[in-house]
């Protein structure tokens, strides 16, 4: 490296201002993205503590170490943790934080304030959920449905206003995101020569701020009914209960593609980048987000087939969540037919974009047997439904984060992860992840329900294979956590490009300087010209053919 | 020493290339923002939808109670401040600080006299018993649960005289600002911003009103 | 004074403002004379028409939606279309609720458990009464508006 290159390596985002006041009231969305990154590791951690309790008392239909109310505290909580702290924000406002300017060209976000001000709100939301748990918690399944919620004695008021709360942390990031991706790309990049990233987390905003708010004005009808009994949702004052449902999964699907979509992003990124092609069909996956955002809020009733609404209304959700797969189908289609004739590279990212297609297909398939209204009415509430969100959730979002986490990971810190240990702690996670939840796929086809504390006996070999597997899958969370943190000191440095990716975020500092590039930056290439540049040769040396 | 110049004006923040691009964020922003508020609202009118659906008969009892003339006066009051707010901007952008100030004052003082009819009308609901659910106690209004007209009544009106405090301390800032000299007709995004947010709390009533005052 | 600031500021003449204004009030009195009048069905249709012709107003001019660049009346419609989208497939529900399957229709209990101690209470018979009709067993009614 030159003296220069050198220089500049040095003095980074990462300590650039320097101290910690300048972190807590930083402006520069790398810093938030970090701050964020943490907040969401501790609260996978902690719903990850709760898995593994839950897991370690199912070994046996006996109680191991807890009573059956505990046990659906721990539930609730789980899902609670998992979904409101953890991935809901992960990809958006850790990964999509850091990078999103990057990759368009921008100096920063729209709103930086507004960007602070998120991240306190989601410390704020936090710390409210974490009192929930300490008063006693919730015990009524993270859905919180009526009437047991409004009557039963934890406490639901204070973790589901923890929930109202964070829901504005998401609601200002979309707003966000969606004011910078229409206002703030870099001259000559025009909306088709985006990276498909940036698609994603667009249409993932759009839904961000049409579905949050219904979630907002649903906790606080939950919170009223509980203090004043309005009556809206409680069948003794003439209320509906299935109405609060509707209320409810209005917001909560179209947030799982929140969960999805930025997902969906990164493979994009990860598998046009670690073949070396051209991603196929750039268009369609463009369109597919939207797609998917837009029919995303025409389904939500499928989550209600059994609960007394209409078989009118059960009948046209069920037509309707057929559509909903399509989109995705494409995008699967594009991403094999761009690894196809490609130069592939089994990097630690690439092979969790490829547990990715392998796991989101089987998560995504068993949603649409789901979305079969008479099959649903048998494998409603059972484990067929806890293994087909995990397959989607985990084995989809999760390990795209993982994916994405790697890939940026050298951009982030200036360090490369150990390749050896990473491909180890993936191999963990992905045995000990099918290990524990397709086996959850048998017990629910076979009439296991769910949140049950205990089980009769025919289930227990399955639990506890399912549980040995949960083990595995710790074990694979550890080892990352270890070579991670190891890479932060002893890793090697990181180049600018380490993976030759044609994105813009490449073309500044790993890290990048507090101001992101050292010159306004304009559009030179397409994210995905590899047919045209070799990311072998310098980009100089492509700018000086060029002029020839 | 001033940084300030025609290509820096001071309120030109950092990572915008020019005044321009900044204002339009906003007011996208801003318009985003407004979405999230009406799909906040339409929970409520959704909840409202489904409930006079089921009970036709006691919402047209139980609205009977309502005061038409007081909505009325409250409906003209908020349209007459939307002028006032819109004025406001108006006078910002021809330069003229005094007018801008004075349509904040009426803007104001309008909004305040929205808050008061509704606390008449809230008292008077109060003295005859007429509360959101558990809490209902009047008896003379027929038909199937009247307590549910009073929940649906009540927050919907209360979530939008929160709405009208919250935009009255907005109006109230940047009334302060202006006060100070912070705008100029080169920029005034902060006044227009706050223009918006009180422009979406009249079409929220827009709407309140004939639901709850005018059932025919 | 760059050309830029220009094409952003226009500046709507003070008449529109008023007229605009004007509109609303004429609308205001229209929807509110409706009222005292018994068009049926129509009520509801006509007060939501003059709604929405007001919302328009407000949206249009005070809020500069037909002067500035589309996309913000694009955000605007799509609000609207997503909450029209989220209350007629509910309705599709809560309306067609024992059509197929010949339970009895609404909601669970039609006289909450808190009447229950007053001396207009709904006999036991009454409980089963359909839609539309409403419990009237008082001799006169009061449709005076209160004070």
């Amino acid at each position: 490296m030159s003296t220069l290159e050198k220089a500049i390596a040095d003095t980074s985002y990462l300590n650039d201002p320097p101290g910690i006041k300048n972190w807590l009231f930083t402006l520069d969305h790398k810093r938030i993205g970090v701050l964020y990154l943490y907040g969401i590791m501790a609260s996978f951690l902690l719903g990850g503590i709760f898995a593994m309790l839950l897991r370690l008392e199912l070994l046996s239909p006996e109680r191991v170490l807890m009573d059956a109310d505990t046990y659906n505290q721990f539930f609730t909580l789980h899902g609670a943790v998992m979904i409101f702290l953890f991935i809901i924000p992960s990809i958006p406002a850790a990964l999509g934080n850091f990078v999103l300017p990057l990759m368009i060209g921008a100096k920063d976000v729209a709103f930086p304030r507004l960007n602070l001000a998120s991240w306190y709100i989601y410390v704020a939301g936090a710390l409210i959920c974490l009192y929930s748990i300490i008063a006693g918690g919730a015990d009524t399944g993270w859905t919180f449905y009526t009437p047991y919620s409004t009557e039963t004695g934890t406490a639901v008021i204070s973790l589901t206003f923890g929930a109202f709360v964070l829901g504005f942390s998401s609601i200002f990031t979309g707003i966000n995101f969606i004011a910078t991706i229409h206002k703030l790309r870099a001259p000559g990049m025009t909306w088709f020569k985006m990276p498909l990233m940036v698609w994603a987390l667009y249409a993932t905003s759009i839904i961000q701020v049409m579905a949050t708010p219904v979630l907002g004005i649903t906790l606080i009808l939950l919170i009223v009914e509980r203090t004043f009994g309005i009556g809206i949702f409680d069948p003794a004052m003439g209320g509906d209960p299935v109405l609060y449902q509707h209320f409810f999964w209005f917001y909560s699907h179209p947030a799982v593609y929140i969960m999805i979509l930025p997902a969906m992003g990164i493979i994009s990124e990860l598998i046009s980048t670690f073949s070396h092609k051209k991603i196929f069909g750039y268009k369609m996956i463009a369109f597919s987000s939207l797609g998917i955002a837009f029919v995303s809020f025409l389904v939500w009733g499928h989550h209600m087939f059994v609960s007394g609404q209409s078989e009118m209304a059960a009948m046209i959700f069920s037509f309707l969540t057929f559509f909903v797969g399509i989109p995705s189908g494409i995008k699967v289609f594009n991403w094999v037919a761009t690894m196809y004739k490609g130069s592939i590279d089994l990097k630690t990212p690439m092979l969790y974009a490829l547990s990715f297609l392998f796991l989101f297909c089987i998560g995504g398939f068993t949603g649409i047997v789901l979305g079969s209204l008479a099959v649903d009415v048998h494998l409603h509430d059972t484990y067929f439904i806890v293994a087909h969100f995990h397959y989607v959730m985990m084995g989809g979002t999760v390990m795209a984060f993982l994916g994405g986490l790697h890939y940026w990971w050298p951009k982030m810190w200036g360090r490369m992860y150990n390749e050896f240990w990473a491909k180890i702690s993936l191999a963990l996670i992905f045995v000990g992840f099918n290990a524990t939840f397709f086996t959850q796929f048998i017990m629910g086809s076979q009439g296991m329900p769910r949140r049950y504390y205990t089980y009769v006996d025919t289930y227990h070999r399955l639990h506890a294979f399912s549980s040995y597997g949960s083990w595995v899958l710790g074990l694979g969370f550890v080892v990352m956590a270890v070579y991670l943190i190891h890479s932060l000191f002893r890793g090697s440095k990181a180049p600018a490009n380490p993976w030759r990716s044609l994105t813009m975020e490449w073309e500044t500092t790993s890290p990048p300087i507090a101001h992101n590039f050292d010159r306004p930056m304009v559009l030179e290439h397409g994210p995905y010209d590899y047919d045209v540049i070799d990311p072998r040769k310098r980009l100089d040396d492509h700018r000086r053919e060029v002029a020839k | 020493m001033s940084t300030q110049s025609a290509e820096h004006p001071k309120h030109l923040l950092h990572h915008f290339s020019t005044s321009q691009q900044q204002a339009e964020s906003a007011k996208l922003g801003m318009w985003v923002f407004l979405l999230t508020e009406i799909l906040l609202f339409g929970g409520l009118f959704l909840a409202y939808t489904v409930y006079r659906s089921w009970h036709p008969d006691m919402f047209y009892n139980a609205h009977l109670f309502l005061d038409r003339e007081l909505g009325s006066l409250n409906t003209v009051v908020l349209i007459l401040s939307s002028l006032t707010m819109a004025l406001a901007i108006r006078s910002m952008q021809l330069g003229n600080r005094k007018r801008t100030i004075r349509m904040l004052v009426f803007t104001l003082a309008l909004a305040a006299v929205f808050l008061v009819v509704k606390y008449f009308e809230y008292s008077h609901k109060i003295d005859l018993g007429q509360l959101p659910g558990k809490l209902y106690t009047f008896q003379g209004i027929e038909g199937d649960n009247p307590h549910v007209f009073f929940s649906v009544y009540f927050l919907m009106t209360g979530l939008h005289g929160i709405h009208v405090v919250a935009g009255m301390l907005t109006i109230g800032w940047v009334l302060w600002r202006t006060v100070r000299n912070d705008f100029s007709s080169e920029y005034y995004t902060p006044i227009e911003m706050t223009g918006l947010y009180w422009h979406l709390v009249d079409l929220v009533w827009i709407f309140l009103f004939p639901l709850f005052y005018l059932i025919g | 004074m760059n050309s830029q600031s220009h094409a952003q500021h226009h500046v709507l003449p003070l008449r529109t403002y008023v007229m605009v204004t004007v509109g609303l009030l004429v609308l205001t009195a229209i929807t509110v004379g409706i009222s005292y009048m018994d068009f049926g069905v129509f009520n509801l249709l006509v007060a939501m028409a003059v709604a929405v012709a007001k919302a328009a107003l407000v949206a249009l001019y005070f809020m500069h939606l037909k002067y500035d660049n589309k996309i913000y009346l694009v955000v605007f419609l799509v609000a609207l279309v997503t909450l029209g989208v989220l209350i007629f497939l509910t309705l599709a529900d809560t309306m067609t609720r024992g059509d197929i399957d010949q339970e009895e229709r609404g909601p669970i209990n039609r006289r909450a458990a808190m009447y229950q101690q007053d001396t207009t209470a709904v006999p036991a018979a009454a409980m089963h009464m359909t839609e539309g009709q409403t419990n009237d067993t008082t001799a006169s009614e009061d449709t005076s508006h209160a004070p």
